[in-house]
């Protein structure tokens, strides 16, 4: 049953070949089997889902099918669930109970998926290895000795060992791509304001968006569909209407013009570039026009990242001050005592490294070098993005500059860190929507092909990849402990 | 970045550093911004900074009441409130 698809799965529902609590219990046992050595989730929700299993198989027999009736489904820990342990990855919320819903999980919920449990992740989702959570690093199931990418570590792991169909993930400057690339599966960030971003707990307000990680290319438009629209909750997402991506992605393939931008391959590793080279041909022989572009500023994407995310954080994570909600320090004597110590005690290394810069980069005199200056080169960044998009319909590249790297190994040097993002960041300070999907291995570690696509574009990414997954089949690739 | 620019800048951020920590993130803090700097490569004199990937509006919403006070709701999980006010050490004399 694990190695079904969603859309297997929705018609294997619909045929009453399988029921849901059959499903539920399934995926459960698999991940309690199976993720001890992943530590993929941090909290199971085993009642909750089996409740809403037989709710939705006593709807079902009552002939009401909701379009994700009894599809299992793992969310990012970084969504508020409601009634539900969400803890961001954090000692600061590890005792947090969500008073209410995000939106993406409401939607979901709506759409009749059954939630199994929440997934580890970087703590507040900042962190490209899964190794700042406090709730343990998180391992890669081609090789349990490498990191599964991150921020959304946990969501990618969970759906490359098909211990979920499907999950959710967020991206501020790659935390969906990156892992969906480095664990071998898909994973998508739409254009900024297309998924509201209520009850999604804030890391960098004008770069994150939501997104989802499946196997295939059309269960990422199954999922997006359903996640995408307008929110009167969340004051910047669109009011764009929101396409049918499914019919979208399904519809017959008419070749378009690719650009790939020299940027991305200079200097890139020799066998990566290889696999790239491939895929591209691959895609020219199919009818795709391919055309050099240049991005000459794209590789200032993580310095002004660097400045523009952790500003933001240092704003919104000002909220902990564990008064509220979230973690307080005991024995205190003044108020200054209170919030200091419960920062200190409750956040972790690499959320202080970017608070502190963050609090730097906004502080008095400071301001016009630092801020102003990232907006300023934001803004280039995006007018070449425009300019490209004048001459081509997508930009390809790979996701990220090599595949898995090991446990501890960039740990201690945050800007080798940093800069396995130096591909997708630029995406997110343009607004653009972007995917990652499995393009072969090197050193039997998965690669993944990022696919960019101008603003609200995410039809033409998703049928460029459905496209590209019936001339391949490096999706249906599973890694051997968890195949069968 | 000096000693003094980092116990200034913890304090804005409300963090303590250890005195024997100082050094070491300093030391990291500086690298970041030996990256940071790297913007400096490009001459940005004409160009609008970009606050938003959309160039949005600030949406307004009608001032009309939507939804009912839940403080009872949102207090649940806090051990420190009474009365619906939070308790905090005492800050005025």
């Amino acid at each position: 049953m694990h190695n079904k698809t969603v859309s297997e799965l929705i018609k294997a529902i619909e045929k009453k070949e399988v029921s849901s609590l059959e499903l539920t219990n399934h995926f459960l046992d698999r991940i309690k089997k199976l993720d001890s050595n992943l530590n993929s989730f941090i909290t199971l929700t085993e009642e909750q889902a089996l409740d809403k299993a037989k709710k939705i198989d006593k709807e079902i027999s009552k002939g009401v099918l909701k379009p994700l009736s009894g599809i299992p489904l793992a969310q990012k820990d970084i969504f508020c669930t409601k009634g539900i342990k969400t803890t961001c990855g954090s000692k600061m919320l590890d005792n947090f109970i969500s008073p209410y819903d995000a939106t993406v999980v409401e939607k979901l919920n709506h759409a009749g998926m059954i939630v199994i449990g929440k997934t580890n992740m970087d703590e507040f989702a900042m962190g490209s290895s899964n190794e700042t959570s406090f709730f343990g690093d998180v391992r890669n199931p081609w090789d349990k000795d490498y990191v599964p990418g991150g921020s959304s570590g946990g969501s990618a792991a969970s759906v490359a060992a098909r211990l979920i169909p499907c999950s959710t993930g967020t991206d501020t400057g790659g935390s969906i791509r990156q892992p969906a690339s480095l664990t071998g599966i898909c994973g998508i960030k739409p254009t900024y304001g297309r998924v509201s971003r209520f009850g999604m707990i804030a890391f960098a307000s004008s770069l994150d968006q939501a997104g989802v990680f499946t196997r295939t290319a059309e269960d990422s438009a199954i999922l997006l569909t359903h996640i995408s629209g307008y929110d009167p909750k969340d004051s910047t997402s669109s009011r764009k209407p929101v396409p049918d991506y499914v019919q979208e992605c399904l519809k017959e393939f008419k070749p378009i013009t690719i650009g790939i931008p020299t940027e991305f391959l200079d200097g890139l590793d020799n066998k990566v570039r290889e696999v790239f080279d491939d895929n591209i041909k691959i895609l020219e022989k199919d009818g795709c026009k391919v055309k050099k572009i240049s991005l000459k500023s794209s590789k200032l994407g993580v310095s002004a990242y660097q400045v523009v995310a952790p500003a933001e954080c240092s704003s919104n994570l000002s909220r902990y001050d564990g008064v509220r909600f979230g973690y307080r320090a005991e024995d205190v004597e003044n108020i200054e005592e209170l919030y200091k110590k419960s920062r200190s005690d409750a956040f972790g290394a690499e959320v202080k490294r970017r608070i502190l810069i963050g609090t730097y980069a906004l502080s008095a005199g400071y301001y016009d070098a630092y801020y102003l200056k990232a907006q300023k080169i934001r803004k280039i960044i995006s007018n070449e993005f425009e300019d490209a998009f004048k001459e081509v319909d997508l930009i390809l590249g790979p996701t990220a500059p090599d595949t898995a790297f090991k446990l501890g190994e960039k740990t201690n040097d945050p800007i080798a860190m940093y800069l396995s993002d130096v591909f997708t960041v630029s995406t997110n300070l343009a607004g653009l929507p972007a995917m990652s999907i499995p393009m072969g291995f090197k050193n039997k570690l998965p690669l993944g092909l990022q696919i960019i696509g101008n603003h609200f574009d995410e039809s033409k990414i998703l049928a460029l990849a459905h496209h590209y997954q019936k001339l391949t089949d490096w999706h249906t690739k599973v890694p051997e402990e968890y195949g069968e | 970045m000096d000693k003094n620019t980092i116990i200034k800048i913890a304090d804005l951020a409300k963090i303590e550093i250890k005195d024997d920590k100082i050094n070491d993130i300093a030391e990291s803090l500086e690298k970041i911004l030996n990256l940071v700097d790297e913007m400096n490569s490009v001459d940005t004199d004409n160009v609008t900074p970009m606050s938003h990937p959309l160039n949005l509006k600030q949406e307004l919403r009608k001032d009309e009441v939507n939804e009912i006070n839940q403080r009872e709701l949102f207090q649940k999980g806090n051990v420190n409130t009474e009365n619906g006010y939070y308790k905090v050490p005492k800050i005025i004399d």
